[in-house]
Formats: C-alpha cells, structure tokens, sequence
C-alpha cells in the first residue's frame, strides 16, 4: 500500500509557476507570473478555448515545457520519480489494449507497486469508481463514460497529492458527468488537491472553493469561488459570469 | 520478459539446428556447371557414390565462369565444368591440382520446326551459323560467360561474325543458364546452342527439334579438377580426391555410360584414353 | 505450352503425394524464413520503435535510409553474404557458407528493413497518442519502447508478416548464398527456379502454387491468432 505518511518528507506539493511564458509564431499561448496550488482543496479554470487552460496545467504536470519560466514541485522540477505523487487526467486519456483493471494494475505497478499490493489497489480503485463489474472487459471497448471513469480510477489509484484534470467531463451525459463529480468529491475529502478545467460554470460553483479566469494566455481574475460569480472584478469576468461570449 | 525469452530460445534453436542439419557426417561441395544438373546426372551417379564411399556430395551448379570464380575463392572442393582453357588456366594459376578429362558429349543447335534459316539436318556448324546471320533468323546466347557460351562464341569466330555488334537485333543474349536460355529462344522462336544433355532432359520442347550435330567442332569435353589445398587451406582434399577417383574409375564410367533418358545416353566416359 | 491446367493438375498430384523429398524442401523454407523473421524482428522491431520515439541529429537520414533499403534488391543482398561468408572472405573461417544459416542471414537482412520501417511508422503514430500518457506513468525511456511494442503487437504482426512474405518468396540471396544443394539448401523458390530451367514448367509453377499456398496458410494462421488473441484482449 502507498503509505503517505513515509512519503511526506518529499511532497511534490505545493506546485506551482513563476513566470511562465509560452509563445508560437508571435502569439501569447501563456503568460503567467505567479501561481501557486497548494491548499485550496479544489480549484476551477474558467476561459474560453484557446484561453492557455489546458497549456497551464500541461506546463505545471510537467508535460509542456516552457519558453520562459520555472514549475517548481515543492522545490524541485518535475522528473520521472515526481509522477508518483502528481497526476493528471489528460482531456483525451489513453486507455491501455488490455481489459480495465490490467490498466490500473500497469499503473500501479509502474508506480513501484509489488503484484499483489497492486492487484488489491486496482480492485479497490474500480470498486469505488463503480467499475467492478467491467473490470475484465478490454478498456478499449468500454463506453465513453465508463472510459472516463476508468482513467480517473486509475489516477485515483496512484493516490496523488495533486490531481490536474482537463475537461473531465466535457462530453459526458449528465449520469457520467454525477459519477465523474462524485469520485473528484471523494479525492477532495481525503486532501487531494484537485486542479479542473473546465467549461461549465455550474460545475465550477459546485466543485470548486477557488476560481481562476484566463483569457488569452493570462489569469485575469483569481478569487473565491463564491466572490467569483457574485462581485467579478474585471468587466470580462462579469461578461463571462453572466454567461456572455468572451471573445 | 517471458516472451522474449521465448523468443530468443526460438532463435538459438533454429540457429543451431540449421548448421547440425548441414553438418551430418562427411560431404565435399563440388563447383559444377548447369548441364550436369540440370540434366539429372547428379541424382543418377551420387546415390551410388555415397552408397560406395560414405561422402555426400554437395553441388552447387552455376555457370562455368561464377564455378570457376567460386572454386578460386575457396568455396568447395571439386571443379567440374566443361571449358577446357579456362580450366587449364585455373591449374596453371595454382588453383586446382590438375585437370582429367571426366566425359563428354556433344552441343547441338536447336530450332523451330519452321527453319527460317534453312539449317535443319545440317552438320557443319560454321555454315549453319553463316546461314542463321545472313537470313537474320533470332539466336537466343546464353551471355553469361559459361561454358557453352565461350564455346559459342568461339563457334562464331570462326564463322567470322561479330556478334557482338549485332547483339540486340537478331543476336539476342539471355544472360542466364542453360534451361532459362532455352526457354527464352523458344519463346523467341530463335535458334539455341545447347549441350545435347540438357536438351534431351527438357521439358518445354514445343516444336522444337535438334536442327544442327555432328560437327566435331561441336564436341563438349567436361573435366574434373581438385581445388588446390596448397591455395585454399578448407579443401577437403582427401574426399575431394576419392570423389574424382571414383568419378574416373571403371564404376564411375559406367554409372556415367549407363545414365540414360527415353534410351538415348547423355554423356560418354572419357577418362580411360588419357589414364591408360 | 504447357497450360495452366497442366499446372494445376501438377500442383495436385504434388500436394496428393506429398512425397519425402517436397515435405523436406517445404520444412527448409519454412524454417528459414520464419527465423530469419524471428532475428529480423528482434532486430527490426526495437529499432524501428527506437527510430519512432528517439529526436537526435542524423534520425532523419537514418529513417530514409532503411525505408529505401525496403527495395534492396534480393540477389544485391545474396552478394554481400556470400562475399563475407565465402572461405577468401572475411567471415570465411565460420564455414557458414552453402548452409541454412548463410540462408536465414541473408533473410534477415532484406527483411530488417522492412520490419524496422514499417515498425517505426506503426510505432510513432502510437506514440503521438501515447506520449503525454507514458510521461505521466514516468516511463523510462526503454520502459516506453517495450509498452509501444505491446500495445502496437496487432498492427505490428503485419509489419512481421510483410517481412515473411518477402522472405519465402525471394529467390536471389538464396540461390547464391545457399547453392541450392540438393537436400541440404534447396527450398520452394530455388526449385521452382531449378525446374523453370529444366523447362519443367508446370511441375514449376505447381511449386509455385504450392507456394502460395504455404504463404496463404501462414497469414490465414497468424490472423486467426491474432483474432483470437484480440478478442481475448478486448472480451
């Protein structure tokens, strides 16, 4: 079993971004001076496409690299040894040729876990994500919800500190999204700190605490939750608050 | 990692099985001309040989000229070809130990039943040549340095003909074996000079007939030569001498004179002359 | 000429007989060019995926070079074996030549290249998918290329198979490097070349058909397998 407290010597939390730059053929994709995830237990990025969301969280999971500026995880750059306890669920998760739970186990075992440690893990990861009974069904033909669920299960599984996740739900049926909402509840109970992007802003008011707002690269707002979406400070968060098309 | 273990042990078992398959007991490699093979003589004389002497002989039949280059580089242990100067030229190089006259037979030229250049029943090669290059009929030439290539190439010398000027006209080079060449010129509907002992074993005959024999110059003396051991340290010269020895002994005469297809004998013993 | 009819009836009465002397020349092809499939994939595959996952200076030149060598010509590759292996040649004293293992060796070289390009293609595209995912499981570098290889095993067995078909149907390397030594290196093609120039031409092309057919099984097998294997994997 992961034992977190062994491990809390060298956590990779708080993670966070001082002057990140990332340009292409001349156009901010992202501009980001300070940002820090640490202790708010979940935290929502509004914007529209093309806003630098998703390039945010790639660059602060270590998956992009920027043109200007440093990722730090608790002190250090991101590194192979650092994934144990960062994890993120891409917008598009790549699901293994192999049934469900084979994919948690890989990850599990990827992980540094023995074979039983990870069986055991895997079956408890599936339990709770409502995927037992398809446990031994080939991931790849599993139905889009069940796949979403599955890549957050097997996320979930690693027991990460933080957890970036991209559009978790963004083309889910409204059951699928409840499930998905529920398992990103349940991480935030027991102090994963969770990053989501997302385009729905109920979502936003019903997972997260804290609430940023980019546009064009930048964070152009940053605030409670509830602050947010009742005194936005900026004219385009109060465009984008009341439901305007930011452009 | 259980599959590539899997795998390698797959390797290492082919691997080692293919050289223990080609290694079982005492062979030689005998450097040989197509006609031998291609007309079914091998099978018929070395069943008796390894029968008599324990030695499996291996053949490798190619064109007199890559036989020749291949038994230089060291690559088998007898020389059997039909070019007598070049087989005189590889002895005197210090190549092979010495060259016995083995056998004989005779080439032919073959053509279509229509004789377009009026050559059928001939027996003077160097007229029926003079003929086929006046009347433009097709020759189909071998082109690839054999045996029978030098000796039809020498047959035009002295014909007089340049062939190789007029090579892709009328004159066409096929520049593979013996059996491909005949296929080709029939296909042609050409002329071919062959050894007599390819042409009675082949099978594609069409309408074809035997248009010109008999002419001495058309005489195909075939020799055997031991590559040399003093050039090239891998010859098994022991069993490579036994397989000559045995080749021209009396028992290897006869099983020479007794091969025979639809009754017709396809190579004369040879050796007796020269070894009385 | 003989008719296709003929060639048929050839093909038959082979196949009816069955006789010692074909089962040994189809086993010798069989065993040949499935292990020279063999070392070519353990060649060919990691470095095709090498090639797929791998950015440094020359890659490109690298991956142009063995996609050209797809065309290397048969008979080109024949050369270069016997050259080494002949007894004047540099590997002479391992008395390989005119033996199954100069055939596998000649195999295994045309066919590399064709296993590595085509593996490389299969490979990168993975790779693109996988990428993102494969850092966050913090994959070593050789980590990545065994799970690339694993999850592109289905579309990977037709880079193999391609690399098999090449192999049993070619005649050039083996006829040169092999000698087409009776009951010691003669295989499908070499005979079928030896009966074309013996003018044999229906027992020829009845070799031929049996040929196909051989290289017909072989890819009927290897689909079934990987049918069910599929199935296993997704059921």
């Amino acid at each position: 079993m992961l034992d977190r407290t062994n491990t809390k010597a060298l956590s990779a939390t708080p993670v966070s971004g001082h002057n990140l730059k990332i340009e292409r053929s001349g156009r901010l994709l992202l501009g980001v001076e300070q940002i820090v995830f640490g202790g708010d237990a979940v935290t929502a990025i509004l914007g529209p496409n093309g806003a630098g969301k998703s390039m945010l969280i790639k660059t602060l999971a270590g998956l992009q690299k920027p043109d200007r500026g440093d990722v730090s995880w608790n002190g250090s750059t991101p590194s192979r040894d650092g994934y144990r306890k960062v994890g993120m669920l891409l917008q598009h998760p790549v699901l293994f040729r192999r049934s469900a739970i084979a994919n948690v186990i890989y990850a599990l075992k990827q992980a540094g876990q023995g074979t039983r440690d990870a069986q055991a893990l895997a079956h408890e990861a599936l339990d709770q994500a409502g995927l037992s009974a398809i446990a031994d069904t080939s991931a790849r033909l599993l139905s889009g919800g069940e796949k979403q669920r599955l890549a957050m299960a097997r996320a979930l599984a690693l027991k990460p500190e933080i957890l970036f996740l991209d559009e978790p739900t963004a083309s889910l049926d409204p059951a699928s999204t409840l499930r998905i909402e529920e398992m990103i509840g349940a991480a935030a109970k027991v102090g994963t700190i969770i990053v989501l992007v997302t385009h729905d802003m109920a979502q936003a008011r019903r997972l997260s605490e804290r609430v940023l707002l980019m546009h064009r690269g930048r964070i152009i707002e940053a605030g409670r939750t509830a602050d947010f979406f009742d005194r936005p400070n900026t004219p385009e968060a109060r465009a984008f608050a009341a439901g305007e098309i930011l452009l | 990692m259980t599959r590539l273990t899997l795998l390698s042990a797959g390797v290492a078992f082919t691997l080692a099985a293919a050289p223990a398959l080609a290694q079982e007991g005492d062979f030689i490699i005998v450097q040989s001309t197509t006609s031998t093979e291609a007309s079914g003589l091998y099978q018929h004389l070395l069943p008796i040989f390894q029968e008599e002497a324990g030695i499996e002989v291996r053949v490798v039949a190619v064109g007199t000229g890559q036989a020749i280059n291949n038994a230089e580089n060291c690559d088998g242990d007898v020389l059997l070809v039909h070019a007598t100067a070049q087989e005189e030229a590889f002895v005197e190089a210090g190549f092979g130990v010495s060259r016995e006259p083995l056998m004989y037979n005779d080439f032919v030229i073959v053509g279509p039943a229509a004789d377009p250049a009026g050559v059928a029943g001939s027996t003077d090669v160097v007229d029926a040549l003079t003929k086929i290059a006046e009347s433009e009929a097709i020759f189909a030439s071998r082109g690839d340095d054999s045996g029978t290539h030098s000796k039809e190439l020498e047959l035009w010398e002295v014909a007089g003909i340049d062939v190789a000027a007029v090579s892709g006209s009328w004159y066409r080079e096929t520049g593979s074996g013996m059996g491909e060449t005949l296929n080709t010129g029939i296909g042609m509907g050409g002329y071919v000079l062959t050894d007599r002992a390819t042409w009675i074993n082949y099978g594609n005959k069409g309408e074809y007939t035997v248009a010109v024999e008999g002419d001495e110059a058309m005489f195909n003396p075939y020799g055997i030569i031991l590559v040399s051991p003093e050039h090239c340290e891998n010859v098994k010269a022991e069993a490579g001498q036994t397989f000559i020895d045995w080749m021209l002994s009396d028992a290897g005469q006869q099983a020479i004179e007794d091969y025979k297809i639809d009754g017709q004998q396809l190579f004369f013993p040879d050796a007796d002359e020269s070894q009385s | 000429m003989q008719s296709f009819a003929d060639a048929f009836g050839e093909a038959f009465r082979l196949i009816a007989s069955f006789d010692a002397d074909l089962r040994a020349i189809v086993f010798l092809s069989l065993q040949v060019s499935l292990s020279a499939v063999i070392v070519a994939a353990i060649i060919g595959l990691p470095l095709g995926a090498f090639l797929a996952v791998s950015r440094f200076p020359g890659r490109t030149a690298i991956v142009v070079a063995i996609t050209a060598l797809m065309g290397l010509p048969p008979v080109v590759v024949g050369l270069i074996v016997y050259l080494l292996l002949s007894n004047s040649g540099a590997l002479g004293p391992l008395q390989l030549l005119y033996t199954p293992t100069a055939m596998i060796i000649a195999q295994s070289l045309l066919i590399t290249p064709i296993i590595a390009a085509l593996a490389r293609q299969t490979i990168e595209d993975l790779n693109d998918e996988y990428h993102q995912q494969m850092t966050l499981f913090g994959l070593t570098s050789g980590q990545r290329l065994v799970t690339l290889l694993w999850e592109g095993r289905f579309s990977l067995m037709t880079a193999l198979l391609a690399g098999f078909g090449r192999a049993i149907a070619e005649v050039g390397a083996v006829i040169i490097v092999g000698g087409n030594i009776n009951h010691v290196t003669r295989v499908m093609t070499t005979t079928i070349a030896l009966e074309t120039a013996k003018g044999n031409l229906a027992l020829a092309l009845g070799l031929g058909i049996i040929l196909v057919s051989i290289a017909i099984a072989v890819n009927s097998l290897v689909f079934a397998l990987r049918g069910t294997a599929e199935r296993a994997a997704y059921a």
